[in-house]
């Protein structure tokens, strides 16, 4: 069946209720019944909830075959934890046929490829997909498709009852005996840890695993011990060196710099600029820059920022420092100054993956957002947006929260160069949808705007305020005339993996590639 | 123009290739590159388009394509044929053959 975006949904994923995508809003009004998990009781006071090893955890959750396990990515490309537990399963219990249900795999997950060629974890569900689980996944190697939800749409999932999580865990850089973690105050910090508190409320069993005990209570705690079934001490969680970069620093490309500044000229000739605004930015060189110039016209017009979410990092921690936003609230730290200024700096707040973005809640942060700026890999001229898989159709990225702020937002700012290397960013047909064109609004990359056509109260917007604009047909043609037009990719029939829309339904699915032979 | 000997043109940078030419019976080539599934069939009639241009009849050619735009390509293999054939210290004859 052919979605709202255009693309083929093989029959037989449309089974148990699933439908197609039918355009952003579609499951508005509608009612989700909860899934509740089953928790084991602790009524008996003890001491302490410390097991020795992350096996002895397994086994006291009761760990078995065909089981689901989930993990959050805060520690980013330092995590060690995914693939600790993972060992111990696989090789210390020797389980199989495993579910993992993260909300980010990257190349710190190359062991678990591994797992998934010898057959012993056959289901990947996760918001992002990179290094060799990305590779193992595109050539087929995983039983079932791996499912791709944004971070909206896991939580979601979560919550309808979709995925049921056996056991949770949570790499926590503190926590206490009982199991109440944080993020701070450790030698592994990551800040935030809003990605874990949807997994801990839903999971049957919660397993905390840390490198820094300290006192009880570890106090205000992100998760829970009320949620925490059993905590285990390691030697380290993670690299901090690949958990929080230095700091994420401001591009000084030029041609960063220009689509920065036309991003914020965009941005400043909306109504929707004015006292109070809310902003969020990728960390992405043009994204990042954006603030830079934003600042700008905001000291111009004499006006701040009401709040900022996302992913943070430093230069958004400097403008609450400075007075020019009033409250920063976030999912996921990205550098040291981020980490190390939530729950810290006045206005600096964690919050849960499900309050950030999920659609199927009482309103997320994401709905009430004027504008985001966002990268792509790819967007054609319906202003679709992939963000998942390479030009070579091979899995190596991540929807994130793309889809979720695009579709809540008010102007949706696309920010990328024209062509990268070979490629051509602006086409006809991207390779996979990810972020749908109907909830995209603006484009920008360095050789043109372009508006999509479905919002002309912007085009107006641009027009009085002088600013030049293309229609996204010409910054294609002027793409390919540059690089060549590409050769359609050619496929196998065999379904890799499934891409969720935010709302629950079929947006894409990437299949098998097939090698091209000469 | 006819390959003298072994010689190569280019690097494995972004957006880059490295053409190497040996001498060979008739025209082999050997290509692998990053956009292959997308732009491999023009890659390699951009090669062999410049083989010919250049009139080189036996070459066994070797190309790793790091995404380079086609001119960059012809402009490599041009290098390489003109390396190998001792054509290129000097009055090079960029975008011909030597006849």
């Amino acid at each position: 069946m052919i979605n709202a975006v255009g693309r083929e949904i093989p029959e037989e994923l449309l089974v148990n209720g699933k439908e197609v995508y039918q355009g952003k809003y579609y499951m508005d009004g509608k009612y989700l019944q909860k899934a509740a998990p089953r928790n084991r009781r602790y009524e008996k006071p003890a001491e302490s909830k410390i097991v020795e090893t992350i096996a002895d955890a397994l086994k006291q959750c009761g760990a078995k075959d065909g089981m689901t396990f989930s993990f959050h990515h805060h520690l980013r490309n330092g995590d060690f934890v995914a693939n600790m537990v993972m060992q111990a399963a696989v090789e210390e219990l020797g389980l199989k046929d495993l579910t993992i249900a993260a909300t980010s795999l990257g190349e710190a997950h190359d062991p678990i490829a591994d797992y998934i060629e010898q057959g012993k974890v056959v289901g990947i569900q996760t918001s992002g997909i990179r290094g060799r689980v990305g590779d193992v996944v595109s050539h087929g190697a995983l039983k079932t498709p791996a499912i791709i939800r944004s971070h909206g749409g896991r939580p979601r999932a979560i919550e309808a009852g979709e995925v049921h999580i056996d056991i949770a865990f949570v790499a926590a850089p503190t926590s206490d005996c009982v199991g109440n973690c944080r993020g701070i105050g450790g030698k592994s910090n990551c800040g935030s840890l809003g990605y874990a508190m949807t997994d801990a409320k839903y999971a049957d069993h919660v397993v905390v695993v840390t490198d820094c005990l300290v006192d009880f209570p570890n106090f205000p705690a992100s998760v829970e011990a009320i949620d925490v079934d059993a905590v285990v001490v390691v030697d380290s969680i993670g690299n901090p060196k690949k958990i929080a970069s230095a700091a994420a620093r401001i591009s000084q490309n030029p041609r960063d710099l220009m689509m920065a500044e036309n991003v914020a000229k965009v941005i400043a000739s909306t109504p929707y600029f004015k006292e109070g605004f809310s902003f969020q930015t990728g960390v992405g060189g043009p994204s990042l820059a954006a603030n830079l110039f934003l600042e700008k016209y905001m000291d111009e017009r004499g006006i701040k920022m009401g709040w900022a979410i996302g992913g943070i990092c430093g230069p958004m921690v400097e403008l609450l420092k400075k007075g020019k936003v009033g409250k920063v609230i976030d999912v996921q730290d990205f550098d040291l100054d981020a980490v190390n200024s939530i729950n810290q700096t006045p206005g600096h707040y964690e919050m849960s993956a499900s309050q950030y973005a999920n659609p199927a809640n009482k309103g997320a942060f994401v709905n009430k957002l004027d504008f985001v700026v966002l990268a792509a890999l790819e967007i054609d001229t319906g202003f679709n947006v992939n963000v998942l898989t390479g030009s070579d159709g091979v899995l190596r990225g991540a929807p994130g929260g793309h889809p979720d702020t695009a579709a809540g937002s008010k102007v949706c700012i696309i920010v990328t160069p024209l062509t990268r290397g070979r490629m051509a960013t602006v086409c006809e047909k991207v390779v996979t949808v990810t972020t749908p064109g109907d909830c995209v609004d603006v484009l920008v990359t360095d050789y043109g705007i372009a508006v999509n056509p479905l919002r002309p109260d912007l085009i107006e917007c641009l027009d009085k305020a002088g600013i030049p604009h293309v229609t996204i047909e010409s910054l294609k043609e002027k793409a390919y005339s540059l690089v060549g037009r590409p050769d359609d990719l050619e496929w196998e029939d065999k379904v890799v993996a499934v891409l969720e829309a935010r709302d629950g339904t079929i947006l894409d699915v990437v299949r098998k590639i097939k090698p091209l032979e000469l | 123009m006819e390959i003298l000997k072994s010689a190569a043109a280019g690097t494995l940078e972004s957006s880059d290739c490295m053409v190497t030419v040996e001498p060979g019976e008739g025209i082999t080539l050997d290509l692998s590159s990053s956009v292959m599934n997308q732009y491999g069939r023009q890659i390699k009639a951009a090669v062999l388009e410049t083989l010919e241009r250049l009139d080189v009849k036996n070459c066994s050619v070797t190309v790793v394509d790091k995404g380079a735009l086609e001119c960059t390509l012809k402009a490599r293999v041009e290098c390489a044929v003109f390396r190998s054939s001792d054509a290129s210290s000097a009055n090079i004859p960029w975008g011909g053959a030597v006849r």
